[in-house]
């Protein structure tokens, strides 16, 4: 019964919150606690010559000091993580990768490879003292050819980042569905273009942190990190350290943001809890925003060659794209952004023509990972420009063209012709979305704009309006669990693997619970973010808690429901069939005025010889229920930017920004609309402001808040959300994942809408952010262009 | 580092007196001296806004100031706000109701930075209420449920304060 599934329940999490009584892991506190520093690389790519650790060592306060020598042989380097990197064989024999082994020491061996890696690290009684020692150290370095750019990084004979990475290619793969070649030769028109999407930093507002406590005793470590994957970190201590992985409980407390990056194992949640068993205390590490804008995992930084043939009237027959990953010094997610790029390309159009060349290369960067959106932003970026250019090209309304080349409510499920990554067949479950785009038109009264945007051209005024559409594989799995158990108070445990960083995971799932169960969310407790409260678990990242956790608690609690339903039945003298839950209450049918509560069903569940449980029931209240995914679901959505444009300074100003979006069953509207809300944010923020720059030798030139700029309250409008239900056949609850939806279309969206505010000037706009100066930049061009065009 | 300074600093109404290292960051004497962890550090360069404070009735960043400077001061956090029978207070409900925060971790800093906004700001405007949260980054929310919470907080402190000067009158 859906009661509280589809309601905008306020949150369990925010009463702590609000009242400065959430636990983060730099608010942790443990007696004996030493405090760690790392001493990072000034340089991209330098050989160490000799680390002199001797000053340092004598500072009053300081314990252990470390460096690659010391942790040679003893802690292996982080590689590639295999729960994301592999390649199913069907995948593999459709794009045929070619996968160099690629790694990072925990702190650098010889030689550094990106400005930022961990080189040693100082514990000492606080930070204070750590930092005083850190700098005491003294790095001799031998410097050696910065590697940059990733098209100089290919080529044969350049300096490589990582030995055995031939070229600096770390992987490549190749796709191809029909023959864009033909479809080239006989098309009306060719359009070939670059398209460029920056390198970023997630920045959530909580830097990394990490605390280890290891018990000489028992030998067991209990560390805290602020991570998205409790369970991923406890496999790669285990496997780097050697250790019993069961030893090892990693516990993700409040988390302060994630997107992604705070999903990538690092270095230093290996080190903290090697450390805390050399030292026999607990050791903590709180990361600052340098150390975060240089060290946490970055991401994107895409760049795409396309050829694209069409006709006359718009449509597109092939799409063809060579496009590069600059994946920094480690790649260690595989194929996860490139193959997402890959089979997002095409969205919500139909092209049947279809070839992808992708080569992730090394280059002397911070290494990229996985960042809301994970390779979709940057397919989308690409794809939408494409379709602006087609119609600018052809002089029609890019909804013209939008509307020509999109699949069809009743070709539903549509079957792309390639795989997924997980090697299920590419096939869009549900939606409808030209209706999405028409109920999109209809919400920016697209007509009146177009006339009030003539209008304000003749005032010498330059608004704009762009359009993004996007269809997105969400609720990845392998898998997610619930484990559900009833206390003697009658409150129900849920365990689940998922640990939230802000989605409301004690919320939503409760709901979920409540329904099945014939409960209220405030009878079920959500135990989320530590591995010690079941066996298995993923985490949350690719939009997929909703669905997998979702689907797992939903699934669970029907077990339990069953269980609680015979037992009752016995206490009740009735037929479990006969047997309902209602807020709390349990009867029979027949007589709603007797009732008992789970208090005494958890009473009768104990085990015991007097009254025993019949034999086929085994005793205690406690279920386990794993969810797996046949593959992913489709959610999909369509953007709509509002823009003005000042041509004399490039300044561009969002006047509105809409959007209509599918995610299957809403769980909870208030919480859904937030994810919209904070993904267009940081949508925005990648279209206009953020980018992650490094100069020709490889060092940062955006290490602050004054030069990495992210959006403020300022520069964000109030989005214009719709809603489309589409529901998903591939889970029970008919779910599709929404947390990383917002940050796609935005790039695209805005571009287009500046191109339009733009459109007597010949401009092209195919690399981000779009700051003013950029922007001025090639409204001077385009003006001179047209000048000369005038004066011949 | 042992030329220790004497401070005596009132938090949220109680009189902590410590030796303290001169260079020790405020938002450290909070956090670790007294233990009132509810301020966070987000950036320790003055930008987010996340530890802010409210320092003899103004806000500022914790991160920027040393405990020495704070000596003499009365110093209001997070953790005040709340009412003595541990209910929320009207700013803290209105942001729970509208869902002003996802991961929570900015949230004590922007609560400071309007409790101080509210005091003179009986019926904001969409604009004041984003120009005074303007120096307080959020990287979730997108700060549109943070503008309606401040909304219905001026709202519902208006009419307490309207309830109120009627029960006076009376």
């Amino acid at each position: 019964m859906k009661k509280y599934v589809g309601q905008s329940i306020k949150r369990k999490e925010d009463y702590r919150l609000v009242t400065g009584t959430g636990q983060f892991v730099a608010d942790i506190k443990l007696a004996g606690m030493l405090e760690a520093v790392f001493v990072r690389s000034p340089q991209s790519h330098a050989r160490i010559r000799k680390i002199d650790i001797s000053k340092a060592k004598e500072l009053p306060g300081v314990h252990v000091i470390l460096i690659g020598d010391d942790i040679k042989g003893k802690i292996k380097p982080i590689t590639q993580f295999e729960s994301h990197s592999a390649v199913p064989p069907n995948v593999a024999k459709e794009i045929n990768p070619k996968i160099q082994f690629n790694y990072e020491s925990v702190l650098a061996v010889d030689k550094v490879m990106y400005v930022g890696q961990p080189v040693a690290v100082v514990v000492a009684d606080n930070r204070y003292i750590a930092e005083d020692a850190a700098d005491l150290i003294k790095v001799d370095y031998e410097q050696l050819t910065p590697i940059v750019n990733p098209f100089e990084a290919m080529k044969e004979g350049s300096p490589l980042v990582q030995e055995q990475v031939e070229q600096n290619i770390q992987m490549e793969f190749h796709l191809n569905l029909g023959d864009a070649r033909l479809a080239e030769q006989q098309a009306d028109h060719i359009l070939k273009t670059r398209v460029h999407t920056p390198r970023l930093s997630s920045n959530p507002i909580e830097t990394r942190g990490v605390i280890a406590d290891y018990d000489l005793r028992t030998e067991q470590t209990h560390v805290w990190s602020a991570t998205q994957l409790p369970f991923e970190v406890r496999a790669t201590i285990a496997h780097c350290l050697g250790w019993t992985e069961q030893n090892i409980r990693v516990t993700a407390p409040d988390v302060g943001g994630g997107f992604g990056p705070k999903g990538g194992v690092h270095p230093e949640e290996i080190v903290i809890p090697y450390i805390s068993n050399l030292v026999g205390r607990p050791v903590k590490w709180v990361e600052d925003r340098l150390e975060h804008l240089t060290s946490a995992r970055q991401s994107r930084d895409q760049i795409h060659d396309v050829v694209v043939a069409y006709r006359n009237d718009g449509t597109i027959l092939s799409l063809r794209d060579e496009f590069v990953v600059d994946s920094g010094a480690v790649n260690f997610f595989g194929f996860t952004c490139a193959y997402n790029t890959a089979y997002h390309l095409r969205g919500a159009f139909k092209i049947p023509n279809f070839e992808v060349t992708s080569r992730i290369v090394l280059t002397n960067k911070t290494p990229n990972v996985p960042f809301r959106g994970a390779g979709r932003p940057e397919a989308v970026f690409t794809m939408d420009r494409v379709i602006d250019m087609i119609a600018r090209k052809l002089k029609l309304d890019p909804v013209e063209v939008i509307k020509k080349n999109m699949i069809q409510a009743h070709e539903m499920p549509y079957d792309q012709g390639i795989l997924v990554k997980d090697g299920a067949r590419l096939i869009y479950d549900s939606g409808d979305y030209p209706a999405a785009l028409n109920q999109a038109l209809e919400m920016v009264e697209y007509d009146s704009f177009r006339k009030r945007q003539k209008e304000l051209k003749k005032e010498g005024k330059n608004i704009g309006i762009g359009i993004s559409t996007y269809v997105e594989g969400t609720g990845a799995g392998p898998f997610e669990g619930a484990l559900l158990s009833v206390d003697s108070t009658g409150k129900v445990i849920a365990h689940l693997g998922a640990s939230p960083q802000g989605q409301g995971h004690e919320t939503v799932f409760a709901q979920i619970g409540a329904d099945a169960l014939g409960l209220t969310p405030d009878d079920i407790v959500i135990k989320v973010g530590d591995t010690a409260v079941l066996p298995f678990g993923a985490g949350t990242y690719a939009s997929r808690s909703a669905v997998n956790a979702g689907s797992a608690m939903h699934e669970a609690s029907l077990k339990l429901r069953k269980k609680i339903v015979a037992i009752a039945g016995i206490i009740l003298g009735t037929p479990p069939e006969e047997v309902e839950m209602e807020d709390g209450k349990i009867f029979s049918k027949e007589n709603r005025s007797h009732s008992i509560t789970l208090q005494d069903v958890y009473k009768r569940a104990r085990p015991a010889a007097r009254p025993p449980l019949p034999p086929e029931i085994e005793p205690g209240l406690q279920v386990t229920h794993y969810f797996v995914p046949p593959t992913v679901t489709f959610a999909s959505s369509v953007h709509i930017a509002e823009v003005e444009v000042d041509k004399e300074t490039g300044f561009v100003e969002l006047q509105n920004y809409s959007v209509v979006h599918d995610c299957g069953t809403v769980i909870n509207p208030m919480i859904v609309d937030g994810q919209v809300q904070g993904g267009v944010a940081q949508g925005i923020g990648s279209a206009l402001y953020e980018e992650i720059v490094y100069d020709q030798n490889g060092q940062l030139l955006t290490g602050t808040y004054m030069d990495y700029l992210l959006p403020t309250s300022m520069e964000i409008p109030t989005v214009k959300k719709g809603h489309q239900e589409f529901l998903s056949t591939r889970n029970p609850l008919g779910i599709k994942g929404v947390g990383e939806g917002g940050a796609i279309s935005p790039p695209a969206a805005i571009a287009n809408a500046i191109v339009d505010a733009l459109s007597d000037l010949d401009i092209v706009i195919n690399q981000l952010p779009v700051s003013p100066s950029r922007l001025r930049g090639l409204i001077k061009e385009a003006e001179k262009k047209q000048n000369s065009i005038l004066s011949k | 580092m042992s030329n220790k300074v004497q401070v005596e600093i009132t938090i949220n109404g109680k009189i902590v007196q410590k030796e303290v290292e001169p260079r020790l960051l405020l938002t450290d004497f909070i956090r670790d001296e007294c233990n009132h962890t509810g301020t966070h550090l987000g950036c320790e360069h003055g930008v987010c806004g996340a530890c802010t404070i409210l320092l003899d009735n103004e806000p500022v960043r914790g991160c920027l100031m040393f405990a020495v400077q704070a000596d003499g001061s009365e110093i209001q956090t997070v953790e005040s706000l709340k009412n003595a029978d541990g209910t929320l207070n009207v700013l803290q409900q209105s942001f729970s109701d509208n869902h002003a925060l996802q991961c929570g971790f900015c949230t004590p800093g922007f609560l400071m930075t309007l409790t101080h906004f509210l005091e003179d700001h009986q019926n904001p405007s969409e604009k004041e209420i984003r120009e005074a949260i303007s120096g307080n980054l959020c990287r979730c929310t997108g700060y549109a449920n943070i503008i309606k919470a401040v909304q219905q907080a001026a709202k519902t402190l208006q009419n307490e304060e309207m309830n109120h000067s009627v029960i006076s009158a009376q």
